[in-house]
C-alpha cells in the first residue's frame, strides 16, 4: 500500500523553527545585538545598503542577523521591506562636491587641492590575522581633525577646465529620471536606469565584468581619477514651502573613472569617465562599477561591442543577485511533472533508438 | 554611532493583500492590457515580493491583484496542493489576506498553479493563474529581449517551426514534452509555462480565465475565455499529448497525467494521478486503483 507524502505544512515549520535554533546557535553565549553589527561589521552592513537600495543601517544589520550572515539573503530580505514604503518623490541630486570626505585618493595627481586623504583602508595594511582581535584589547582612539575640511575639489572638475574629459553632460529637456524599481526594464535603456541597475547590482558580479575589461575584454584604459568616501545631504524640494529641505546625511562612495578615448568624428579626442556611486563605504564595488559603466557606453562613443561587459542587455539581465539566487535555486523545487514528461520521451526514444540498432543488425546477417 | 533601532511595532504593516493598491492598480491594467491582446507578453514593474524570484513571484502578484476577501483560493504545484512551495503561496495568502483556501478545484475561484492545470474542466467565473519563469517561447531560440520582441511584432515565427522541425528530422517526433508552444487567437505564440503538454488541450475555449505572471522576467500575459489556443505542429506531424500505459494506481482514473513514485531500489514503480484533489475525490467516489488502500479489507 502506498500512502503519498504529506504534511508539508508541519515539516515546514518545523524547518524554521530548526532555523531559528540555528540562527540564536550557543545558548550560553550573547546574542549579536544589532547596534554591535553595525558598529563593528559595518561593511557588511554598508553592503546590504546598496545592493538593497535602502539607506537604513538599522535595518540592514537586522536583515544580517536574520539571514545568519548571508549576504544575498540580507539583501532581499531589506528589499522585500523596501518594496512595501512609499515613495514621496525624488530628492534633488546630490552634492558630492561638497561631500565632507573621510577618504578621497586620486591616481591621475601626485598631489592635488584638498590633498591625498587615506580614511579608513585596508590598503597597505599586511593581511596577517591579528591575534589581538581574538579578545577585546583597547583600541587608539583615532586621530582626527579638529575641524571639518573644506569642500575639496573633484579630480574631474580639474581636467575640465582644460576641456579635457567630457563633461557631466545634459538629460534631455524634461526628461525625469527613471526608477527601476517601479517600471519595467526595457532594453536599450538610458544611462540613468543603467546606472541605477549597478548600484544595485551584485558586487561579485560587476567585479569580475570590470576586471574581465582589464585583461584585454574590452580595454577602457583606465584610471582612478578619484575615488571618495564621506557624507552627502540629501535635499527634496517641497513645492507647497517654495524651498527644499534636508532629510539628512549618508555615506556614499564615489568613482569618477577616466578612461583615454581617441576622439571619433563625433567626439574630439578627450577623457573620457565611467561613473560609480554606492551607499557607504565600498570603494571595490564603486570601482568596478564605474569601469562597468564606461564599457557599456561603447555604443556612445562607436566603439566595437566585441565583449561581455559592453553587452547591456547582458550585464544589466544578470547583474541582479536577488533575481539570480531565486532562479537558480528555484531548482530545487520539486519539477517531477516536467521530469516525467521527459523521462517518458527519454524511454521512448531510446526504445525507438534500439529498435533501429537492432535493424542494423538483421540486415548486416542477412 | 547607534543607530535608531526600530522596535517590532514599528515596521511597515502590509496591505490586504500585501501588495498596496497603487501597485494593484498597475498590475490590474497590465491584466487588463494582456487580456485585450490575448498572449502578447505585457511588460509590469514587478515588484520585489517576500518570496524568491523563481518561486511563483509573477502568480503571487497576479493573484494579490485581483484576490477579493470573497474569493477561494487554490494554490497546486505539480499538480498537487501539499507540495512544500503551494503550502508556503496558500500560506501567505491566508496570513495577508486572510482569504478563504480550498483544495477542491471545483470550489475555487482563483487557482494558482505551477506545471500543472487541474483534471477537472474549469468553469466561467473561475481564473487560472500560472507561475511562469521564462515567458518568452523564443528564448531559447534567441537570447536577446530586444530580438524576441521584434520577431513577435511581426509575427515572425519562422524560427520556431524550423526548431519544431529540427526535431522531427532527427528524432522523427518534436523533442518539446513541456512547455509546448500554442498559437493564441491565431496571432501570438505564447508559452504556456512549463506545463506537460498533456494539459495544452485544457487551454483551448476554456471557459475559465487564465493569466500568467512573470515575475523575474515582469511580463503578464493572459487568455480569455472561450480563444483559440493552438499548439504548434505540422500536418502530417500532427501534435499529441503523452499517453500512459496504465490507469492511476490509487483511483483508476484513465486519460489524466501522471507522476512515476518509485517504491524501492529494486525497480518497483508505481504510477498515480499528479492532481492530487482529483485523485481523493475519485476515490472518496469509490473508485479504486490497483495499488488503492483497501478499507474493508484492513478492517
Ligand atoms: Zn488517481
Amino acid at each position: 500500500m502506498y500512502v503519498a507524502v504529506k504534511g508539508g505544512e508541519a515539516a515546514i515549520s518545523n524547518a524554521h523553527r530548526l532555523l531559528a535554533d540555528r540562527r540564536r546557535g550557543d545558548r550560553s553565549l550573547p546574542a549579536i545585538g544589532i547596534e554591535q553589527i553595525v558598529a563593528q561589521l559595518g561593511l557588511a552592513v554598508d553592503r546590504v545598503m546598496a545592493e538593497a537600495s535602502l539607506y537604513d543601517r538599522a535595518l540592514a544589520a537586522l536583515a544580517v542577523r536574520q539571514a545568519r550572515g548571508d549576504m544575498i539573503e540580507a539583501i532581499f530580505i531589506l528589499r522585500a521591506y523596501r518594496t512595501t514604503l512609499p515613495r514621496f518623490g525624488y530628492s534633488k541630486p546630490v552634492e558630492t562636491g561638497v561631500m565632507l570626505v573621510e577618504r578621497r585618493v586620486s591616481a591621475t595627481y601626485k598631489d592635488l587641492p584638498g590633498g591625498q586623504l587615506l580614511g579608513p583602508t585596508f590598503d597597505y595594511t599586511h593581511r596577517l590575522l591579528d591575534p589581538s582581535l581574538l579578545g577585546d584589547e583597547p583600541v587608539d582612539t583615532a586621530l582626527e581633525r579638529d575641524e571639518p575640511g573644506e569642500p575639496v575639489m573633484r579630480v574631474s572638475d580639474i581636467l575640465a577646465g582644460e576641456g579635457l574629459v567630457e563633461d557631466d553632460g545634459n538629460l534631455p529637456e524634461g526628461h525625469v529620471a527613471g526608477d527601476l524599481t517601479r517600471e519595467p526594464l526595457e532594453f536599450p535603456m538610458a544611462r540613468d536606469l543603467r546606472l541605477q541597475a549597478l548600484a544595485r547590482g551584485d558586487e561579485g558580479f560587476l567585479l569580475a565584468l570590470g576586471y574581465s575589461t582589464q585583461r584585454g575584454y574590452a580595454r577602457t584604459h583606465p584610471f582612478v581619477g578619484e575615488v571618495r568616501i564621506g557624507e552627502v545631504e540629501v535635499e527634496l524640494d517641497m513645492p507647497e514651502l517654495g524651498f527644499s529641505v534636508s532629510l539628512g546625511r549618508i555615506q556614499v562612495t564615489e568613482c569618477q573613472m577616466v578612461n583615454q578615448f581617441k576622439g571619433s568624428a563625433k567626439n574630439p579626442p578627450q577623457f573620457t569617465r565611467g561613473y560609480g556611486l554606492v551607499f557607504g563605504q565600498s570603494e571595490r564595488k564603486a570601482m568596478a562599477m564605474s569601469l562597468v559603466d564606461r564599457a557599456l557606453r561603447a555604443e556612445e562613443f562607436g566603439e566595437d561591442i566585441v565583449a561581455p561587459a559592453q553587452d547591456e542587455e547582458f550585464v544589466i539581465s544578470h547583474s541582479d543577485n536577488v533575481q539570480a539566487t531565486g532562479f537558480v535555486e528555484h531548482l530545487k523545487l520539486p519539477h517531477y511533472v516536467d521530469f516525467q514528461a521527459e523521462l517518458d520521451l527519454v524511454r521512448r526514444m531510446r526504445r525507438e533508438y534500439e529498435e533501429r540498432a537492432d535493424a542494423v543488425m538483421r540486415d548486416a546477417a542477412e | 554611532m547607534t543607530p535608531d533601532v526600530p522596535t517590532s511595532a514599528g515596521l511597515a504593516t502590509y496591505n490586504f493583500a500585501y501588495l498596496d493598491e497603487q501597485t494593484k492598480r498597475m498590475i490590474r491594467r497590465a491584466i487588463l492590457k494582456a487580456i485585450a491582446i490575448p498572449g502578447y507578453q505585457v511588460p509590469f514593474a514587478s515588484r520585489e515580493m517576500p518570496m524568491p524570484y523563481g518561486w511563483g513571484t509573477g502568480g503571487v502578484q497576479v493573484t494579490a491583484a485581483i484576490l477579493g476577501p470573497k474569493d477561494v483560493l487554490k494554490v497546486i504545484d505539480q499538480g498537487a496542493d501539499d507540495t512544500t512551495n503551494a503550502v508556503s503561496i496558500r500560506a501567505f495568502f491566508q496570513k495577508v489576506a486572510n482569504v478563504a483556501v480550498t483544495t477542491k478545484t471545483r470550489e475555487a475561484t482563483i487557482i494558482q498553479t505551477r506545471h500543472r492545470i487541474p483534471e477537472e474542466k474549469l468553469t466561467a467565473g473561475q481564473t487560472l493563474v500560472y507561475q511562469v519563469p521564462i515567458p518568452e517561447p523564443l528564448r531559447f531560440l534567441e537570447p536577446r529581449e530586444t530580438e524576441t520582441r521584434k520577431m513577435h511584432a511581426l509575427e515572425e515565427y519562422g524560427l520556431m517551426h524550423v526548431k519544431l522541425y529540427e526535431d522531427i528530422a532527427k528524432n522523427g517526433h518534436i523533442a518539446t514534452t513541456y512547455a509546448y508552444p500554442v498559437k493564441v487567437e491565431g496571432r501570438y505564440v505564447m508559452d504556456p509555462s512549463p506545463t506537460p503538454k498533456f494539459d495544452n488541450p485544457k487551454m483551448h475555449r476554456s471557459e475559465a480565465l487564465q493569466l500568467f505572471g512573470a515575475g523575474r522576467e515582469k511580463r503578464i500575459y493572459a487568455v480569455p475565455p472561450y480563444t483559440e489556443v493552438v499548439s504548434l505542429d505540422f500536418e502530417d506531424h500532427p501534435f499529441e499529448i503523452q499517453t500512459f500505459d496504465k490507469p492511476c494506481a490509487l483511483c483508476g482514473a484513465e486519460n489524466v497525467y501522471l507522476d512515476e513514485v518509485v517504491l524501492d531500489d529494486k525497480g518497483g514503480r508505481m504510477f498515480v494521478c499528479s492532481d492530487t484533489d482529483h485523485c481523493e475525490e475519485r476515490c472518496a467516489n469509490g473508485h479504486r486503483g490497483h495499488l488503492a488502500y483497501n478499507k474493508e479489507a484492513a478492517e
